[in-house]
């Protein structure tokens, strides 16, 4: 790599001051952070008493812990639904608004409103549209003729998580597939279509091998979020002494640390999330290897 | 069919799915709205407009045992100092990794690259014990000082544009004698207005809106911000049965971020455009 100049004398004096913030925050901020953790993870640390050395103790109590069991699930289950949902669904939308029509910027701006607002402040409303007497969502379907559901219980909460969470993430998705989308040359669709090509197929032999790109991307934009979705879980599960009905791993860090004071227990299961997303990362980028074209 | 009526009918198909979207994409906020001026005794009727408008609502935001005003306050000088934070620190070393030539410097990015998929949780446990140790917890400190220590993201996103600008500019400033400084804050700092424009935005949006850090480290109500705020409203609130008065509290704190979305939508759709795809 040969590009940029070089600093002249006391400029790179300069140059690693304009970078230390980035350094010390690298450093000490991540990197330390990291060691850290993996190091906490080895003791038993309340931060009242002094911590003590734990050995496999925390890594031990992952496998046993029923609880965090149950988060694993709950995240595994949470994901597997949430990740294609939200690339599948935004996709459709990134489609439809990259036809020629009027008042795409107006639908643009609707689909994007969830996306800019805090999910603490939505979440609350939805609290109500989900309420098994009061709510608005049961009204709709007692008028249709179904019967009421308890929404936020332990039969339906996945699907009412799911269906929050991805109404809060496909303005996002929509963006980055529009951008996608719009970088596909016309040419290639007036070419097809001299060839007598139909709409559906116009979609999967043109645009969908070519927006590949971006639905690597997405998918791994949104598998990172989705292992660490807190706040809408946080709002619309939360039960008296700070249980969830649907607790997922984060929520179980958060948990242990700030509600059990388990430093080192906390740290354990930090370390076993990170493993996850790392592991799912590699195999994305491997898959991309496979399967993105790249013009 | 001709292809005219063809046209005509997909583009009746796609307005179609397209209202039905966004009726399902602005229920909450009319919901919402709706309710905000509803009489508490009206908080469950079923109806979208209020059988009686009221502002008493908002009039009791400042009335209840959480100070709103200070919530209110603590988010906007919090979100502003972690966006003025990651802005200048950002694009200081951007413009490093964009334009100057030195030692290890491609190193140093895909490092930088890789601690975007690390997890916040991996790193917020020690964080918040050397936090604890500083004493500065229940402060907004470490809300704010991590922001002026750099941030992948942001880094990321500014070298993107950088890399955009002609290197011929450089030359021309290098012969006018102006040093590393100089052509960062003179040449590359205006020229990059719009993706500044649109890191402000992100980063002050994931500022206003971050609910788990603050959860951590300001958990003390009244001393605390919006998000938290209204986690904690929602519990006391609920059990009293107002909701009016919380859909009240949630409709201030999104209002800022609509107000700036409507003002600048451009820079926020195209700094994810940015970060998405010029990869």
């Amino acid at each position: 790599m040969d590009t940029g100049f070089k600093p002249l004398g006391r400029e790179k004096i300069t140059l690693w001051l304009m970078l230390a913030p980035t350094l010390i925050g690298l450093l000490f901020g991540v990197l330390g952070s990291i060691l850290a953790t993996v190091a906490l993870s080895f003791t038993h640390w309340d931060l009242l008493t002094p911590p003590r050395w734990a050995n496999f103790d925390n890594y031990i109590a992952l496998f046993n812990d029923e609880k965090l069991w149950e988060a694993l699930t709950n995240t595994f289950k949470f994901s597997l639904l949430y990740v294609p949902a939200v690339v599948v669904i935004s996709m459709f939308v990134a489609v439809l608004l990259n036809r020629k029509i009027r008042g795409v910027t107006i639908f643009r701006t609707i689909y994007f409103l969830p996306v800019v607002t805090s999910a603490v402040a939505t979440a609350l409303v939805w609290n109500m549209i989900y309420g098994k007497d009061t709510g608005i969502l049961n009204f709709i379907i007692e008028k249709l003729g179904g019967q009421p559901v308890c929404w936020l219980c332990t039969d339906k909460v996945l699907i009412a998580l799911i269906i929050v969470n991805v109404w809060g993430a496909i303005g996002e998705g929509m963006i980055i597939f529009l951008a996608g989308l719009t970088a596909v040359p016309r040419e290639y669709y007036e070419a097809s279509e001299l060839d007598g090509a139909g709409g559906g197929s116009k979609f999967f032999k043109i645009t969908l091998p070519l927006v590949t790109p971006s639905i690597f991307f997405m998918t791994l934009i949104v598998t990172i979020n989705a292992f660490q979705a807190y706040d809408y879980i946080y709002m619309l599960t939360r039960r008296g002494h700070g249980d969830s009905s649907f607790p997922v791993v984060v929520y179980s860090i958060y948990r242990n640390a700030w509600s059990f004071f388990n430093y080192g227990g906390a740290s354990a299961q930090a370390i076993e999330l990170a493993l996850f997303v790392i592991i799912l990362m590699g195999i994305y980028l491997w898959m991309e290897r496979r399967y993105v074209v790249y013009d | 069919m001709n292809r005219k009526q063809q046209k005509a009918f997909w583009d009746t198909v796609t307005y179609i799915l397209l209202i039905l979207g966004s009726v399902i994409m602005l229920g909450p906020f009319l919901w919402m709205v709706s309710t905000a001026f509803k009489l508490p005794a009206d908080q469950f009727t079923r109806t979208l407009l209020p059988p009686t408008w009221t502002l008493q609502n908002f009039r009791d935001l400042f009335g209840v045992d959480i100070n709103f005003p200070l919530l209110f306050f603590n988010s906007v000088y919090i979100s502003l100092l972690i966006t003025a934070g990651t802005l200048f620190t950002c694009s200081m070393a951007a413009f490093c990794f964009a334009v100057v030539r030195f030692k290890g410097r491609d190193a140093l990015f895909v490092i930088l690259l890789i601690t975007l998929m690390i997890p916040a949780q991996v790193t917020l446990i020690p964080n918040f014990i050397v936090f604890k140790f500083m004493g500065v917890i229940g402060t907004s400190i470490p809300l704010w000082l991590p922001a002026f220590l750099g941030g992948a993201f942001g880094i990321f996103l500014m070298r993107q544009y950088f890399l955009t600008i002609p290197k011929d500019f450089v030359d021309a400033a290098r012969m006018d004698g102006a040093s590393l400084f100089q052509i960062y804050w003179k040449l590359y700092m205006p020229l990059a207005k719009p993706a500044l424009a649109a890191l402000a935005i992100f980063t002050f949006q994931g500022a206003w809106n971050d609910l788990l850090h603050p959860l951590v480290y300001m958990p003390a109500v009244p001393n605390t911000t919006l998000t938290v705020g209204l986690a904690f409203f929602q519990q006391q609130l609920t059990t009293g049965g107002k909701f009016t008065v919380l859909m009240a509290g949630a409709l201030i704190s999104i209002l800022p971020l609509i107000i700036v979305f409507f003002i600048a939508q451009k820079q926020f759709i195209e700094g994810i455009s940015l970060s998405g795809v010029k990869r």
